[in-house]
């Protein structure tokens, strides 16, 4: 099957632009002078899945998608462009523009999410069972940062609650961890941070299991880039974009609150909850603005709205709780 | 060295300093700064400070381990100034981007966040040295006192460097390598005086 007849490509396999893009940056690092003439002769999409054949990755593959009732209107995209190189993936550094540097050996199929602790029975789901759960719907979030910028996302995904139920959680599940990729050889920039790998993070089961909490696998309709949590993560539109873990391989139902990476490293400044909300400062910076991403340099700073402007559909989860102790 | 050497080499210390600045403005033309242009120009400004201090730092330990490099104390004056420069120019890209010359907010900050406190601090201690950098302030203050003053300097740059930590996210190791310079040049200053000592001692 190596040299028949060149298929038809259908176009939903043809590479975005963009992701072509990437990838010859990627060639450009990896590929010596020596094989430059192979590169012509093969294909460079042909080379890069002999070098690596789990990079013949889908980033940037067309997905098929419904509207959703819960996306949000109104506000201009974030363009493409930066949405995938102003990214915050301390695994691949911490510069904004290393992960959609280093995130390429990311290693994406096969991929499966480990599914444990207070459930019916311990389960594992593949990523492409998982792509095809339940429909998948364009939700557009606003996304808040909480060093203090913001972003409107075109996400892809299902709620997470529906993925929860095929969990069978026990009824002593009263909290959910997800736990990130971790492998210091593909994220050797891991260890330059003082950090303890791997990535979680955590959420109450209520919050969990709110609608708007996405289970995450694309944006702009198509598969995400890996830079973005490839292939699977979490966005909770309401919280601190740290909430939204990226590149989910198990996912933990716990009776107690999970330790979460950012709490850990410290506590005083990042909390459990970490709802967005302008009038509970970050020790070192007020939380009451934000600049929008892709704006010019000199374009005013917009207020950030309690609960990230989702008040109206999650501030219900947090009645009776002092969100100044619970930040 | 001869004249034309020195006013050669002094050009290229000058564009080499307005490089990182030729860059952003570039940048800004041409809408490239990225996603984030504030947070570009903030980060390249206040790096580029502190990279100018440690440079000029490192001026003094040179000289005493080469004689041969004495000329180079020619050069400490302009990249002190430049170091000056970008440091207004980090100031600067607060108080008009992120506090929008909003005084209270400012006032606020200042009180409230400790990175902020140590920054000012830092451009408050470079000020006066910037202010007496001229032939005319050296004669004026005396060579000894100007020296003294000018001992301010350590105390800036470990402001700046404590500044940068303290913004980073606790666990982020970035400001480690301007760290260990600084650290370095300063610890030179002891050992190298007191290796002198040794030997003269002996002599």
């Amino acid at each position: 099957m190596l040299i028949g007849k060149p298929p038809d490509i259908p176009s939903s396999a043809i590479t975005p632009r963009d992701q072509y893009l990437n990838r010859r940056r990627f060639l450009r690092g990896a590929v010596s002078g020596v094989v430059a003439a192979g590169v012509a002769s093969l294909g460079a999409e042909r080379l890069a899945e002999l070098f690596e054949p789990r990079l013949a990755a889908l980033a940037g593959t067309k997905l098929e998608t419904v509207k959703s009732p819960l996306t949000t209107t109104g506000e201009p995209l974030t363009s493409y462009e930066a949405l995938t190189t102003y990214n915050n993936f301390y695994e691949f550094g911490v510069q904004k523009s290393d992960p959609a540097q280093n995130a390429g050996g990311l290693p994406t199929r096969p991929w499966t999410v480990r599914v444990d602790g207070k459930v019916k029975k311990p389960l594992t789901f593949d990523i492409d069972a998982l792509l095809k759960l339940r429909p998948l719907e364009d939700r557009v979030y606003r996304h808040r940062c909480v060093e203090g910028w913001s972003m409107v996302i075109p996400w892809v995904g299902y709620s997470l609650s529906e993925f929860i139920k095929q969990c069978e959680p026990l009824s002593t599940a009263k909290y959910v961890q997800f736990l990130s990729y971790y492998d210091k050889k593909v994220e050797k920039w891991s260890t330059d941070q003082a950090i303890y790998w791997p990535y979680s993070e955590g959420l109450r089961m209520d919050e969990a299991m709110h609608p708007l909490a996405l289970f995450t696998f694309g944006l702009y309709s198509q598969v995400l880039p890996n830079q973005n949590g490839a292939p699977v993560r979490v966005v909770v539109p309401w919280k601190y974009g740290f909430k939204s873990a990226k590149s989910i391989v198990a996912v933990r139902f716990l009776e107690k609150q999970p330790p979460t990476t950012w709490n850990d490293q410290s506590s005083s400044e990042y909390g459990f909850y970490s709802n967005v909300n302008p009038n509970v400062d970050h020790p070192r910076w007020s939380q009451k603005t934000e600049r929008r991403i892709g704006q010019p340099f000199y374009a005013q700073r917009r207020t950030t709205l309690m609960f990230n402007g989702y008040g109206d559909q999650v501030a219900s989860l947090y009645n009776g709780m002092d969100l100044r102790r619970y930040f | 060295m001869n004249r034309s050497t020195l006013i050669l080499l002094k050009l290229l210390t000058w564009l080499a300093c307005l490089w990182p600045l030729g860059l952003l403005v570039f940048g800004a033309a041409t809408n490239t700064l990225g996603a984030d242009p504030t947070a570009r120009i903030t980060f390249a400004t206040g790096s580029t400070t502190l990279n100018l201090l440690t440079i000029s730092l490192a001026i003094t330990p040179v000289r005493r381990l080469v004689p041969e490099l004495t000329w180079l104390v020619k050069f400490r004056r302009l990249l002190g100034l430049f170091a000056f420069f970008y440091a207004s120019l980090h100031l600067l890209t607060y108080v008009a981007l992120y506090a929008g010359f909003d005084l209270r907010a400012m006032a606020a900050d200042i009180a409230k966040r400790r990175y902020i406190t140590m920054g000012l601090a830092a451009w408050l201690l470079l000020l006066p040295l910037a202010a007496t950098s001229t032939h005319w302030a050296i004669r004026k203050m005396g060579g000894k006192r100007w020296n003294r003053l000018h001992k301010l300097v350590y105390v800036a740059a470990v402001c700046g460097v404590i500044h940068y930590w303290w913004q980073v996210k606790p666990g982020v190791l970035a400001p480690m390598n301007i760290t260990v310079i600084l650290g370095v040049l300063l610890l030179a200053r002891p050992a190298l005086a007191w290796n002198q000592r040794r030997r003269l001692r002996v002599a």
